[in-house]
């Protein structure tokens, strides 16, 4: 009982057990799921399916625990910024106006990069409103998840802008030889460069004591500003690269669709990785683990025929009892109540 | 002795959006003259257009003063209407069954936010946004196509929604043929207007508008005069979620019809109007005749913009997001100065 208890209570529980509970209700509804096959020389099946699809989420979900312990708020911008970056990628690539090119008048890598610093700039943004000017962090980030994704439009002239440039399918599909699909090794490479910079530099110590308490660490000779100011900005960058990566996949701009709905399944990714939305100690190999169990729940339902606008309303129920299991108030209401039981036992 | 009333920082901002409203405006009238602009009835419109906004800014701000946000409001709209539409068209239901079962998801839906909110002391945004997606998920649930309300579906709704009131005719404007036109309203705006009164009256007269006051201008210390926090935070979110309840049916009055992508982004044109109208995202100041000149400067952006024809229609989000973005910003410019007035 109390090695339970002990499983229980590390940091990786929540997510790991989320995970596995997923997966055996796929296994039991369906045996074939987990089967990888190979066809036409990549690998084909569910699994990698989700590993594949999974990538944006965990781009996201990385830019946003950092937010998060920060801040105590949520970036819900990214979805948007997702749409503006593919926007401002493609609008390069193609040049403003043309809604289908086959050759590029930028090279490719020009407009990734624009890509990812629109990203940025949204990031700086929203770290501006909300590190120098205080805003709560969730009505900064509103401005941006309403007006991103109209200047997206703008920029695409109110159009889908379609690139067939092979190559430029790469990053979000496969690349010839190579089985397992592009959008793992971005995610990887993400997740290994935000992992240095948090472990390797104090970078990681100053969000989690800013995140616990912002004067304190002022007072102990934290930038606290910047330090904020730092974390938005990466989720924006983060937001930037998950939206090339969206626009690869179908080679185009599609500024009403891409990212929609991803900022409710980069909180839930953070939620379910077991940190708390109240800011302070964060885990980012929790949020990792939370974004893929979100893309497993995700194809999960639509393999049961419920389809992609109907799913948020079972995301939601989900955010719901983990914020309530997480909230204080319900902890000290069951502990009271457990302490009663307790009790009553006792006078028995 | 007698003290002058000082000019404080709210008034100062109630003031910049009233004036902001009436240069905007008379900058469409001089720009837009030939396309009819300057008639009452284009302002009539905006109003009419924006009933449901009205409706739903009022609890916006009610919410808004607690200290709270409620971003579902746009999915509630969303949700509200394609049960009406959906109830009157596949289920044959009559209209006002209908609209009193709409008032009371409103309500039970205002109530689980509420609960979460007040009771359990989890952040309004988590709650509201879980919110969000669940009415827009929702109305996937119901239908996830387009489906409109006709005369032959249900009379007595379509009656309703194309009802007019005529005002009189010295409003007007003569036409080509030298006939008066006397400008018209509906009925919605009447019902958005008495909604507006009473959440301006229940503010500065009743209890639980004081009360509210009280809480978003110090939690602490209103916990210490023995106000009851909780009930309070969760009542006004019950009062937002069914005042967007209304919204949503006056809504559907002016767009008879339902689809998923409904009412996008009016959380944030409600938002906006709210903090144009000088509600303060901290809690503690505001009032509805703020909001009012919010909802208005927003509608006549969107005026602006397709009276315009060739601008497309995601300069109206921008263009609000961006005075968002600015009146945010002289928010906190005036808290610090006078944060740094009183060290």
């Amino acid at each position: 009982m109390d090695n339970l208890k002990n499983l229980t209570k590390k940091p990786l529980f929540l997510p790991i057990f989320c995970m596995i509970l997923v997966l055996l209700i796929n296994l039991i509804k369906s045996p074939t799921f987990f089967s990888v096959s190979v066809n036409n020389g990549v690998l084909y099946g569910r699994l990698i399916d989700i590993i594949n699809r999974g990538s944006e989420i965990a781009i996201l979900a990385v830019g946003q625990t950092l937010v998060v312990a920060v801040s105590a708020g949520t970036d819900i911008s990214v979805g948007s910024v997702m749409s503006l970056s593919a926007c401002s990628c493609c609008m390069l690539l193609a040049g403003y106006g043309n809604n289908s090119v086959s050759t590029l008048v930028v090279p490719m890598a020009v407009g990734m990069l624009f890509g990812v610093l629109m990203g940025g700039v949204c990031g700086a943004f929203n770290g501006a409103l909300v590190a120098k000017l205080k805003i709560q962090p969730m009505v900064a980030t509103l401005i941006l998840f309403t007006a991103a994704r109209a200047i997206g439009l703008l920029l695409c002239n109110n159009q889908i802008t379609y690139i067939r440039y092979e190559k430029y399918k790469y990053l979000g599909n496969f690349i010839p030889g190579c089985p397992i699909p592009t959008p793992v090794f971005v995610a990887i490479i993400v997740i290994i460069i935000i992992a240095i910079l948090l472990r390797k530099t104090a970078l990681g110590l100053y969000i989690q004591s800013v995140g616990i308490n912002g004067r304190a660490a002022r007072i102990s000779g934290i930038n606290s500003d910047v330090i904020c100011f730092i974390c938005y900005l990466i989720c924006g960058i983060c937001a930037g690269i998950a939206g090339i990566v969206a626009s690869s996949r179908i080679y185009s701009a599609d500024s009403n669709n891409i990212g929609l709905n991803f900022e409710l399944d980069a909180i839930l990714a953070v939620a379910l990785g077991g940190n708390s939305l109240g800011g302070g100690k964060f885990n980012l190999a929790g949020s990792i683990i939370g974004a893929y169990t979100i893309q497993a729940i995700t194809t999960t339902l639509l393999a049961m025929g419920v389809s992609t606008d109907k799913a948020p309303v079972f995301k939601a129920i989900i955010v719901i009892i983990i914020v309530v299991v997480q909230a204080p108030a319900f902890k000290s209401y069951m502990a009271a109540r457990k302490a009663q039981r307790a009790q009553v036992k006792e006078a028995a | 002795m007698k003290t002058r009333k000082k000019l404080d920082s709210n008034t100062v901002l109630i003031i910049i959006t009233i004036a902001l409203f009436v240069f905007m405006y008379a900058v469409g009238c001089v720009m837009y003259q030939d396309k009819g602009f300057g008639n009452f009835q284009t302002f009539l419109n905006v109003l009419i257009n924006n009933a449901g906004l009205i409706c739903v800014t009022c609890g916006m701000t009610c919410v808004m003063l607690t200290g709270g946000i409620d971003i579902s409001v746009g999915s509630v709209i969303a949700m509200d209407c394609m049960l009406l539409v959906y109830g009157m068209t596949e289920w044959k239901m009559g209209a006002v069954p209908m609209v009193i079962l709409v008032l009371v998801i409103g309500l039970v839906f205002g109530l689980v936010q509420g609960f979460l909110v007040g009771y359990l002391e989890i952040q309004p945004f988590i709650v509201t946004m879980a919110g969000m997606f669940f009415a827009r998920g929702m109305t996937a649930v119901i239908c996830s196509g387009q489906i409109s309300i006709t005369e032959a579906d249900n009379p007595v709704f379509y009656k309703w929604a194309n009802s007019k009131i005529t005002l009189p005719e010295f409003m007007g404007k003569v036409n080509r043929h030298g006939k008066v036109i006397a400008p018209y309203m509906r009925p919605t705006v009447v019902i958005a207007l008495l909604v507006l009164i009473l959440i301006f009256l229940m503010l500065k007269y009743t209890k639980f508008g004081r009360n509210m006051y009280a809480v978003g201008g110090n939690q602490t210390s209103a916990t210490m005069m023995g106000l009851n926090v909780k009930k309070t935070k969760m009542l006004s979110y019950i009062l937002s979620s069914f005042l967007c309840s209304i919204g949503g049916i006056l809504y559907c009055l002016n767009t008879m019809s339902g689809s998923v992508n409904q009412a996008k982004g009016l959380e944030m044109d409600a938002i906006a109007s709210a903090v144009i109208g000088g509600t303060l995202l901290t809690g503690g100041v505001g009032n509805v005749i703020g909001s009012l000149f919010g909802v208005l400067i927003n509608g006549t952006i969107t005026v602006l913009v397709n009276t315009n024809g060739k601008l497309l229609s995601s300069w109206a989000n921008i263009a609000t997001a961006a005075l968002l973005c600015v009146f945010i910003i002289l928010q906190s410019i005036f808290a610090l100065v006078k944060a740094r007035r009183n060290n």
